[in-house]
């Protein structure tokens, strides 16, 4: 066991560490197609990836009892920027998102995103398992409060991401099949109450949400070119830097959120499948540390952040593909941008953490 | 003992824990077969198709924005129109360096630092493959010799466009408003589908209040696009919907009278149908340019409208709030008689001036020397200020509020564009709240003859006087007569009826009031029968003059010594004809002086005219 303990040492989880990587080198070739062969985009992105790969292994190094005790506070200040920014956020594409901290501009809700599972992860970790019903309602109002704040930015897609990111912790932490189906029926017939209190524009956004056909000049357009340049690919592929749909720009956000389909296009239904294979080799190390881990607090979390890694790569590759909504999700560590990467990458920072912190003690 | 209990419980957790991942990595591994065997139907089972379509993938969906209606006054004269217009476009996905392009660029045609700016601003905002213009309102020389260099330039391109524009600029900046580009606020409550080729948006008045039907709505077209993404040729069009055009009621010779007889004066002129409430003149002066607006201000003529003293910004028809003055006897007088306070022969011994009982202070008359016996008649048409102090004495602040309340007094008038100011009409309950102190007598008194707290906006005032003309119709004030759609030329007249009524005990009341008016204008000593000389038809009018500073005891006012700001606004209120009246109008001239002597003459003349053009002089 010679490796694990260098792998202990470092606090570094090389399986882990190798597949994210690969996926890394994946994005990069495909950016610098998916780019127009811009090689400063690379190197943007390059230098982006090292930076979050850096943060990445500093937060390995915390020992996650150390994390955990961040969790509420974390979980507050998250809540109190997610208000200022609904006072004072910038305006981006139509919706308050940023806080402009002079320096850079900061998303709260890519917080959120971390913070709020680790929130139930915490709060569930010293009650006894699986949460009676009085636990699960006080998970929900931890949820849901930073879900209808992101919501009103209006950014409905990271509301979402946040709010799945939180249930999963809750399905692993055992909730019951009757209660889960309560809160599913709950959910269902708060819909149209939710919709009875909406603005007409709200509305309007939430249709165009759902039905992107409708908008040709909007979604509908990006899903019709994307479907087009997934087809045409083919099974093998047209081959690197081959692309035409890609390359005539016909295809928007194609070295960002559509990322996937300049690759089908180019690697076809085989690099499809070699893609989903390192992401299910990324999944199941996750599962698998999770279910190993030494405590409470370290299976709920671990467990919750690879389900939620799960889930961007469903919902983008489900929008690219025509079959979800478009919403602004990227691919995983194959996109082109910065901040979606530092979370993700901080998020299997504390994973590694999870895992090589263990101490294994002789009773 | 609890550590043990504990550890049981733990391995008990991590088991369910194991199971809940086990039944999430099932769930995981169904959902990834589902998006293998989707990628599988497209790109395997529907490659053929996909391929087709790629190949003949030269199509590009664009956004045609629809063309905005136009606006013409009641004579059908256009005051708001669409200029084409060419601007450079820029599309920042197809150019690798945006400064470089610009630099180029700025070798062929004037690029403004602050053009950049607002480039970059709107780049950062909008998506990479929209067109973003750079420079906007080229000139011809500018577009020729762009189109030579136009292949240096792959992502730049000339842009036509229309751009809104006002014939008549100052002349009804107030009215009409103008359209300005869309800006950080807008895009939160608008359609962005709808909007996605449009520029501009109705900012101020009828631009803004009829934004909606100005606008129309969006269409789109495909168009076939060669490598570097330029359009070909046209290969489906879906037509926008062009805006409605939009009639105003403004009746535009009435309207130059009375801006030629403001004479660019502060000051608002408004007049309408009281029949109908289509508002005829909407004056509000000085004016600005509102072309300025269109495409962004400078920020200097902004700052230099902004500190002016005369305040052209302001819209003051709706927006300018005065006292009342003595234009509101008429109604204090209705009011007065309603609640059976007075009957119309009671007199009123005026000595120049009142006192309440027991109290040294004295509230003077404007004549020095008193109008003796006054009835309302005489009260009304030489304006006796002491008739109205005991008058309020006798009513008290209470009915006095309902009553005048009725007339619309303190309320918005519900005119079809926004911005409209409340104005004051006071009460107990108003200064209990606002100033937190009790209501004293003197108050009272004052107020019977439009001072003290009371305020108006010119606009309340001619809807007042369009309910006395009406013996009691209220009738909203509107712009916007009918909207007309520009390809079926097809008319949709909007219907505006009286909403309410106010009933008198008796109906004399009306002719009373009536009566009196007519007489300030038409009988001997009227205070405005120069303004009445001569005239071939009846009309019906009262003279105020509002203080802006208080004269002291022992003063006088002379007017010679005051500066001009704090010199009395000039007011006059008046309809004709008396018999069936077509035109009510209300009038301030800001630090004009009297109003018998500044303000009565305008109405004089835009009735002159007005009952000549409409040919109703029936009257020797």
């Amino acid at each position: 066991m010679d490796e694990q303990s260098l792998g202990q040492r470092l606090h570094i989880d090389f399986p882990l560490f190798f597949g994210i990587l690969v996926l890394c080198i994946v994005g990069l070739i495909v950016i610098y197609s998916a780019g127009g062969q811009d090689m400063n985009l690379v190197y943007r992105q390059a230098v982006k990836l090292l930076i979050a790969l850096v943060g990445m292994i500093i937060i390995a190094q915390m020992p996650p009892a150390e994390i955990a005790r961040w969790s509420f506070g974390l979980y507050v200040f998250g809540i109190i920027l997610l208000i200022l920014v609904i006072f004072y956020g910038d305006i981006g594409k139509g919706a308050q998102r940023w806080l402009d901290l002079k320096v850079f501009r900061f998303q709260p809700s890519e917080l959120m995103k971390l913070s709020v599972p680790m929130m139930v992860a915490y709060y569930l970790a010293d009650k006894t398992l699986p949460p009676n019903i009085l636990r699960v309602a006080t998970v929900c109002v931890l949820i849901t409060l930073p879900v209808l704040l992101i919501a009103k930015q209006p950014d409905l897609g990271t509301a979402l991401l946040v709010a799945t990111a939180g249930f999963s912790v809750l399905f692993i932490a055992g909730i019951s099949w009757r209660l889960l189906t309560i809160m599913g029926g709950l959910g269902a017939a708060g819909a149209p109450i939710l919709w009875y209190f909406m603005h007409d524009y709200q509305k309007r956004r939430v249709l165009t949400f759902l039905n992107p056909e409708n908008d040709p000049l909007g979604a509908g357009y990006h899903t019709i070119q994307s479907k087009i340049a997934i087809g045409s690919g083919g099974f093998y592929g047209k081959g690197w830097l081959n692309g035409t749909q890609s390359h005539l720009e016909f295809l928007p956000e194609r070295s960002t959120d559509f990322i996937f389909a300049v690759f089908c296009e180019e690697f076809g239904m085989l690099g499809v499948l070699f893609l989903l294979c390192i992401y299910l080799f990324i999944i199941s190390r996750g599962l698998y540390i999770a279910i190993n881990a030494q405590d409470t607090f370290g299976r709920l979390f671990a467990s919750g952040l690879t389900l939620t890694f799960f889930v961007y790569i469903f919902v983008n590759m489900g929008m690219v593909t025509g079959q979800l909504p478009v919403v602004g999700v990227p691919l995983p560590l194959v996109s082109h941008g910065g901040t979606s990467m530092v979370t993700l990458m901080i998020g299997f920072g504390i994973i590694m953490a999870i895992h090589t912190h263990r101490r294994f003690l002789s009773f | 003992m609890a550590k043990e209990f504990n550890l049981k419980d733990q391995d008990h957790e991590s088991g369910l824990i194991a199971r809940r991942v086990y039944i999430s990595a099932f769930i995981i591994l169904m959902l990834i077969i589902m998006i293998i065997s989707r990628v599988f139907y497209l790109t395997v089972l529907q490659h053929d198709h996909y391929t087709t379509l790629s190949q003949s993938n030269r199509v590009k969906i664009t956004p045609i924005p629809p063309i905005r209606g136009l606006i013409y006054s009641r004579d059908g004269v256009i005051l708001a129109e669409n200029k084409p217009t060419f601007s450079l476009g820029v599309v920042p996905e197809q150019i690798d360096d945006i400064d470089e392009t610009i630099g180029k660029l700025k070798e062929i045609v004037s690029i403004e630092d602050s053009d950049i700016v607002r480039f970059k601003k709107a780049v950062k905002k909008k998506r990479r493959f929209e067109n973003i213009p750079l420079r906007l309102n080229l000139n011809k020389e500018e577009v020729a010799l762009f189109a030579v260099n136009r292949h240096r330039f792959p992502g730049v391109d000339v842009v036509a466009g229309l751009n809104r524009y006002y014939p008549l600029g100052a002349k009804l900046v107030h009215t009409i408003g103008y359209v300005a580009r869309i800006d950080d606020d807008d895009v939160k409550s608008l359609d962005e589908s709808n909007y996605s080729g449009t520029t501009h948006i109705g900012k101020l008045g009828i631009e803004k209040s009829y934004e909606s039907l100005l606008h129309g709505d969006v269409g789109h077209q495909q168009v076939e696009v060669n490598a570097q993404g330029r359009v070909i040729r046209v290969l489906d069009r879906t037509a926008p919907k062009p805006g409605e055009n939009i009639h105003l009621t403004i009746d535009l010779s009435l309207q130059q009278i009375a801006i030629d007889a403001l004479e660019n004066r502060r000051g608002a002129i408004v007049a309408m149908d009281p029949r109908n409430g289509d508002v005829l003149t909407f004056v509000s002066s000085p004016g600005y340019d509102p072309n300025k607006f269109v495409n962004g201000i400078d920020s200097k003529s902004y700052n230099l409208l902004l500190a002016s003293k005369d305040k052209p910004l302001i819209n003051r028809v709706i927006q300018g709030t005065y006292p009342p003055g003595s234009t509101v006897k008429p109604f204090m007088g209705l009011v007065g008689l309603e609640n059976g306070v007075r009957v119309n022969a009671d007199e009123s011994w005026c000595p120049g001036w009142f006192s309440l009982k027991g109290h040294e202070h004295r509230y003077r008359d404007w004549k020095k020397q008193g109008h003796g016996h006054t009835n309302l008649h005489k009260a009304i048409m030489q304006s006796c200020d002491v008739y109205f102090y005991t008058l309020a004495y006798e009513l008290g602040i209470d009915r006095i509020f309902e009553g005048m309340s009725r007339f619309g007094f303190g309320q918005i008038t519900g005119i079809d564009i926004g911005g409209e100011k409340k104005a004051l009409m006071p009460s107990r309950e108003w200064k209990r709240n606002a100033l937190g102190q009790a209501w004293f007598p003197g108050e009272t008194l004052i107020l019977g003859i439009g001072q003290g707290y009371a305020l108006t906006t010119p606009l309340q005032l001619v809807k007042a006087t369009a309910t006395l003309a009406n013996k009691g119709h209220i009738i909203r004030p509107r712009l916007v007569s009918s909207t007309s759609n520009s390809i079926s030329n097809e008319v949709n007249a909007l219907h505006n009826h009286s909403e309410n009524k106010i009933e008198l005990s008796n109906s004399v009341y009306w002719d009373d009031v009536i009566t009196s008016m007519k007489d300030v204008v038409h009988g001997v000593g009227g205070t405005a029968w120069r303004s009445g000389l001569n005239a071939k038809y009846n009309f019906a009018g009262k003279t105020g003059t509002a203080q802006v500073i208080g004269i002291a005891q022992d003063e006088e006012y002379k007017k010679e010594e005051i500066a001009e700001e704090f010199q009395d606004h000039a007011l006059f209120i008046a309809f004709a004809p008396v018999e069936s009246p077509r035109i009510a109008i209300a009038i301030i001239v800001e630090n004009g002086g009297g109003g018998s002597k500044t303000a009565a003459p305008i109405a004089r003349r835009m009735f002159d005219h007005f009952m000549k053009y409409r040919d109703l002089i029936t009257k020797g």
